[in-house]
C-alpha cells in the first residue's frame, strides 16, 4: 500500500505525526443502478493506493470471471462483497469502505440504487457528512436521482457532490454537463442544499477523479479527491449549546459516581452549571474524567465521564444540558418516519422508540400524509408500507428530551422497534413537539387505584378474553360477571359488539380500524381499573401486537389474558350470528379466521378449551385463578 | 496508561482527529452493550485488534474495570508467546479470563497438520466458540473484526444478530442508523458486537503507537526458526510440527502481521523491530494482512460462508 508520501521512507515518525492529525470525512455515494457507484469507489480505493498486490491479482482474476467490462479491470468487484450479490451483478446492501490520503481519512457508505432498498440509503445517509450523487451522463436526472437527493436532504446532509459520470460516453461534452447541472439545480431548489459541487467524470477511466487529465480542458473546477480532501466539515455542533447523553452510571465504589456518555453538541468545562433532563434538576460539573486524566474541556463527539458537585439523581437516558439553554421535554410530537419493514406501519399501533440512550413506547397517532419521494407530493395515507415516508403524530408513554432533527441529529433521530419480532422497523426524525403535550399533565390525585380497590375489597384487574367469533367469549364473560357480582365484587363487562354500537361506531373492520378499536378499548379498561374495577373485556382482538400493547398499558399483574380456544371448524359450525356464512359468501370482508388472521396467544395466563369445558366450568376456573391471585380480597 | 492530552484540549473548539472520533465511537458502542445486554463477554484473541479493543474497554468504564470477562477460545495451536502474553495481560488488568477448549475436538485429535486448516478452524474455533457461548449463556460478545479486513465484513453491521443456532443471515440484517443500536433479542439469540468496525489496519497500528498499547512480541522482528511451505514461512514453535524429510528449520529475521494458530500463520521476513518500523513496513508493503492467513485462501467467498455458520 504505497501511500504517496516520501516521509514514509525517509522519516516515519514525522509521517505518523502528520497522520495523527488527519480529520475524518464520512460520505455516501448514491445514484441509480448502473450509474457506476461501485466502480467509483473501487477507483477511489485504487487511486489512493489502498489496494494490495494480492488483491489486485484476485481482482484481475475476478474481472475475467465475473466482470462486466470484458477484459478490463472491473473496479466494482472490489466492493461488491456478498456472494449472492456477485451472482446477481448488483449491490444489495450498505457497505462501508475506507481509504485515506495525506489530509483525511474517509469512510464511504456504498448504498444501493434499487428502488426497494430505500432503507439502506437512509441508513448510509444517517452518519454521512456529505453525499456524492451519481448521474449517468447519457441518462440525465432520473426518478432515482430525485428520490435519493430528497432522502439525503431529509437526513440532514447539506453538502452534495453531483458526480456526472460516464462523461466519456457522451464525448466529454460540456453541453451535456451544463444541461444536467441546470436540471439538477432546478430540482434541488425544492429540497435545499447549502452547497452543490458538480464534477464531470469517468470513474471507469479516471478522468477528474485524482487529476484533470486531457479529455475535458473546459472543466476548471476541483477534481473529486481534491474536493473531498478540502470540503469544510467543521462540525457546527461545537458552537451549539452543551448537550450530553448519559449512557451508563459508573459506580465502582461509594466514593465515585460518574455519568458515562457522549457529548452530542457544544463544549463542557468543570464548573459549568448544568440541568439534568427530563427532571429539570440543576447542578455543576465537578470533573471531566477519562482514563488519560481529567480534562479541562471536552467537545462535541467525545465520550467522557462527568461527575457533578451535587448528589442529583441521574440515570441512563437522561440528558445533561447547559443550565440556561436546555432542550425541550415533551411526550407528543410531529415526526417524519421512514418505514423499513414488510409489515406496514398502522395508525394506533404502538412500537418501542429508541432515541439517544432512552427507549420508550410510542403510539402512532393520525398519519398526516405520506410523501411521494419522486414528486415530493403529499398524499393521504392510513398506513406506511416498506420504503414509504410519511409525516405523523406520535404519542409517548413518558416524556423525552429532544431537539428537532434539523438542529441535532442525536437528539432528533430515532428508531422504531417491533415489540414482538424485535426488528428495527422504522426510522424517524422529530420535527416539533405538539402544544397539547406541554399543557396536559397527569393530575396527581390523593385517592388512587389501590385505595379505590381496597374500598371495593378487591385488586383491580383486566380479564382479557380473546378468541374467534363464536368461540363463546361473551357467554363465558357473562357467567364470570354474574358469579363475581354474587360474591359482591365490582365488575364491568366491555363487549366487542356493544362497544362498536357507541364508542367505536366510526370504525370498520380493516386492519387499521381493528388496531384502533383495541387501542380505545384498552384505554377505557385502563381508566376502569384505575376506578378500582374488575374489568372483563370480551373482544376477538386477533393481533398479538395489540393485546401486548393493551397489557403494556397497565402494571404487572393487572392484565390476565384468557384464550377461549375453539377450532375454526367448531366456531363456524355454531355460527350463532350467521356471520361465518356471510363471510364465506364474500358479503362480509376482513372476517377473522376467514380472510383476516387470528394470531393465537403464545402465553395466555388461562386457556379454555371449549371442546372440553362448558361455560360454567370455564367461569369457575377463571374465578379460582382470581381467588388464588388475591384479586378478590377476603371472601 | 499514558497521559495524552486530547487535541481538543490544546485548541478548544477545533475538530477532533480521526483517531479521536474512532475512539469516541468505539467507547459509545462498548457502553451501549453493557447498559442494555444482560451478560456480555469480550472475545480475546490475543492479537493486535483484541489489544486495541481491550484498551478501549479499559477507557470506556474507567475508573471501574470493564464489567465483563474475557473469553479466549483456545485451539491449543497458538504460538507459545501468545499464551504467555494472554496470561500476563489478564493478570495485569485484573480481569476475569475464561478459556474454552473444544474437548471433543481434542479427543478426536483434531489439528491443523492432521486435518487441514478448514476442519481444524471449524472444529476448534467455530464450534468451540459456539460451545463456549452456550455454556456460559452470554447474550452479547465483543469481537475485534474490522470492516476493512475483507469484502463480506464491509457489509456487516456493528451489532450483528445471531440466531439461537449462532447463524448469521446476511440478507436479514437490521438497519443501523446514527449511533442507535437495537439490542433487543429473543431468548437464546445473541449479538456479536464489533466496536472497532470502522478502524483500518493503519488506524490500529497508529493507535497502538500513540497509546503505547502492549502487543505480543511476535509482531516485532526477531530471529526465529522457520520452514518454507507452499510459499509461506511457518515457524517451528513446538515439537508437534512434523518436519518433512530433509526439512531443516532455518533461523531467519521474521515477524508476523497477523496472529493465529502457528501452523496456519505465515511469517514475513523483516527487520522491523519497533512500532514505527512496523508501520513503515506496512505502508510500503504490497500484500494485504490477511494473506498471511491460510484460511482465506480456501475458496472464494469463504469468509462469508464461515460467518453464516457462526465463525466470527
Amino acid at each position: 500500500m504505497a501511500h504517496q508520501s516520501d516521509l514514509i521512507g525517509s522519516d516515519i515518525e514525522a509521517y505518523l505525526k502528520v497522520h495523527q492529525h488527519k480529520s475524518l470525512l464520512r460520505f455516501i455515494t448514491c445514484g441509480s443502478v448502473d450509474d457506476g457507484k461501485s466502480t467509483l469507489i473501487g477507483r477511489l480505493l485504487y487511486e489512493s493506493k489502498m489496494i494490495f498486490e494480492d488483491q489486485m491479482i484476485a481482482l484481475e482474476a475476478d474481472s475475467k470471471k465475473d466482470g462486466t467490462r470484458g477484459a478490463e479491470i472491473d473496479f466494482a468487484l472490489l466492493v461488491d462483497g456478498l456472494a449472492a450479490e456477485r451472482e446477481q451483478g448488483i449491490t444489495i446492501d450498505v457497505a462501508y469502505r475506507f481509504f485515506s490520503t495525506e489530509r483525511r481519512k474517509f469512510i464511504v457508505a456504498d448504498t444501493p440504487g434499487h428502488e426497494q432498498y430505500t432503507r439502506n440509503m437512509v441508513t448510509g445517509a444517517s452518519t454521512a457528512d456529505l453525499a456524492v450523487v451519481l448521474i449517468d451522463a447519457r441518462k440525465g436526472l432520473l426518478t432515482q436521482t430525485r428520490r435519493h437527493s430528497y432522502l439525503v436532504s431529509l437526513l440532514g446532509i447539506r453538502r452534495v457532490v453531483l458526480a456526472i459520470n460516464k462523461i466519456d460516453l457522451v464525448g466529454y461534452s460540456q453541453e451535456v454537463f451544463n444541461t444536467i447541472l441546470a436540471d439538477y439545480k432546478a430540482f434541488a431548489a425544492q429540497i435545499g442544499f447549502d452547497e452543490i459541487t458538480a464534477i464531470p467524470m469517468s470513474a471507469a477511466y479516471g478522468d477528474n477523479i485524482i487529476e484533470h487529465g486531457p479529455n475535458m480542458p473546459w472543466y476548471k473546477g476541483p477534481v473529486l479527491m481534491e474536493h473531498l480532501e478540502s470540503v469544510d466539515v467543521t462540525d457546527l455542533g461545537a458552537n451549539s449549546p452543551f448537550r450530553y447523553v448519559v449512557q451508563w452510571v459508573n459506580r465502582p465504589n461509594l466514593d465515585f459516581r460518574g455519568f458515562a456518555g457522549q457529548i452530542v453538541s457544544g463544549t463542557v468545562r468543570p464548573g459549568d452549571k448544568i440541568r439534568v433532563l427530563p427532571s429539570g434538576r440543576t447542578s455543576q460539573v465537578a470533573r471531566i474524567v477519562t482514563a488519560d486524566g481529567d480534562l479541562p474541556v471536552a467537545v462535541a463527539g467525545q465520550s467522557v465521564t462527568l461527575t457533578l458537585t451535587d448528589e442529583v439523581d441521574v440515570s441512563r437516558g437522561d440528558v445533561i444540558a447547559a443550565v440556561d439553554d436546555p432542550p425541550v421535554v415533551a411526550d407528543q410530537f410531529q415526526a417524519t418516519i421512514v418505514w423499513m419493514h414488510d409489515d406496514a406501519l398502522l395508525q394506533g399501533r404502538s412500537y418501542l422508540m429508541k432515541i439517544g440512550a432512552r427507549t420508550v413506547t410510542a403510539t402512532v397517532m393520525p398519519i398526516k400524509h405520506k410523501v411521494n419521494v419522486n414528486t415530493l407530493e403529499q398524499l393521504a395515507a392510513e398506513r406506511l408500507e416498506l420504503n414509504d415516508i410519511g409525516v405523523c403524530e406520535l404519542a409517548l408513554d413518558q416524556p423525552i428530551t429532544f431537539e428537532p432533527y434539523a438542529k441535532n441529529r442525536d437528539l432528533g433521530g430515532f428508531i422504531l422497534i417491533d415489540r414482538l419480532t424485535n426488528n428495527t422497523v422504522g426510522a424517524g426524525l422529530l420535527e416539533f413537539e405538539l402544544r397539547r403535550s406541554q399543557n396536559i399533565h397527569w393530575q396527581a390525585l390523593d385517592i388512587n387505584k389501590t385505595a379505590r380497590g381496597i374500598l371495593k375489597g378487591q385488586k383491580p384487574v383486566i380479564l382479557w378474553l380473546t378468541g374467534l367469533s363464536g368461540a363463546g367469549k361473551s357467554t363465558i364473560a357473562n357467567v364470570v360477571e354474574r358469579k363475581l357480582a354474587a360474591l359482591g365484587r365490582h365488575t364491568y363487562l366491555l363487549d366487542g359488539d356493544n362497544v362498536r354500537h357507541g364508542l367505536n361506531k366510526d370504525l370498520g373492520f380493516t386492519e387499521q380500524d381493528r388496531v384502533e378499536n383495541i387501542r380505545r378499548v384498552a384505554e377505557v379498561s385502563k381508566l376502569m381499573i384505575d376506578a378500582g374495577m374488575i374489568v372483563l373485556v370480551s373482544f376477538i382482538s386477533p393481533f398479538r401486537a395489540e393485546r401486548r400493547a393493551a397489557r403494556a398499558l397497565v402494571e404487572e399483574g393487572e392484565f390476565i389474558e384468557v384464550f377461549i380456544d375453539t377450532t375454526l371448524a367448531e366456531a363456524e359450525k355454531r355460527d350463532v350470528k350467521g356471520l361465518y356464512k356471510k363471510a364465506r359468501s364474500g358479503e362480509l370482508k376482513n372476517f377473522t379466521g376467514i380472510d383476516s388472521a387470528y394470531e393465537a396467544p403464545e402465553s395466555a395466563e388461562i386457556r379454555i378449551d371449549t371442546a372440553l369445558t362448558a361455560p360454567d366450568a370455564a367461569a369457575d376456573r377463571i374465578i379460582s385463578y382470581l381467588r388464588d391471585g388475591g384479586y378478590l380480597g377476603r371472601l | 496508561m499514558k497521559l495524552r492530552p486530547a487535541a481538543a484540549t490544546e485548541a478548544p473548539g477545533s475538530m477532533l482527529t480521526h483517531l479521536q472520533r474512532l475512539e469516541a465511537e468505539s467507547i459509545q458502542i462498548l457502553r451501549e452493550v453493557v447498559a442494555e445486554c444482560e451478560k456480555p463477554v469480550m472475545l480475546y484473541s490475543i492479537g493486535k485488534d483484541s489489544a486495541v479493543m481491550l484498551h478501549l474497554a479499559m477507557k470506556a468504564f474507567y475508573p471501574a474495570p470493564p464489567p465483563f470477562p474475557l473469553l479466549h477460545v483456545d485451539t491449543t495451536w497458538k504460538f507459545r508467546a501468545m499464551y504467555e502474553f494472554r496470561d500476563a495481560m489478564a493478570k495485569k488488568l485484573g480481569m476475569d479470563l475464561l478459556i474454552h477448549i473444544n474437548q471433543e475436538g481434542v479427543d478426536q485429535g483434531i489439528g491443523p497438520f492432521t486435518h487441514g486448516s478448514q476442519v481444524h478452524t471449524d472444529v476448534m474455533k467455530t464450534q468451540g466458540l459456539k460451545q463456549a457461548l452456550d455454556k456460559y449463556g452470554f447474550d452479547a460478545a465483543f469481537g475485534g473484526a474490522r470492516r476493512d479486513e475483507e469484502k463480506s465484513r464491509a457489509k456487516e453491521r456493528i451489532f450483528s444478530f445471531r440466531s439461537a443456532q449462532h447463524r448469521w443471515d446476511p440478507k436479514n440484517q437490521r438497519p443501523e442508523l446514527w449511533s442507535l443500536y437495537n439490542t433487543r433479542k429473543h431468548k437464546g439469540e445473541s449479538i456479536r458486537v464489533f466496536p472497532i468496525s470502522n478502524w483500518t489496519e493503519l488506524d490500529v497500528w497508529q493507535y497502538i503507537h500513540l497509546e503505547s498499547i502492549p502487543i505480543v512480541p511476535l509482531y516485532f522482528s526477531a530471529k526465529r526458526p522457520v520452514v518454507e511451505r507452499d510459499g509461506s514461512l511457518i515457524m517451528v514453535d513446538d515439537d508437534r510440527m512434523p518436519l518433512k524429510p530433509g526439512e531443516v528449520p532455518q533461523m531467519k529475521m521474521v515477524r508476523f502481521r497477523t496472529l493465529g494458530c502457528y501452523p496456519l500463520t505465515g511469517a514475513v521476513e523483516s527487520e522491523a523491530d519497533t512500532l514505527p518500523a512496523i508501520i513503515q513496513e506496512m505502508l510500503l508493503t504490497k500484500t494485504s494482512e490477511r494473506q498471511g492467513r491460510v484460511i482465506d485462501h480456501d475458496s472464494a467467498a469463504s469468509m462469508e460462508k464461515k460467518k453464516q455458520e457462526g465463525y466470527f
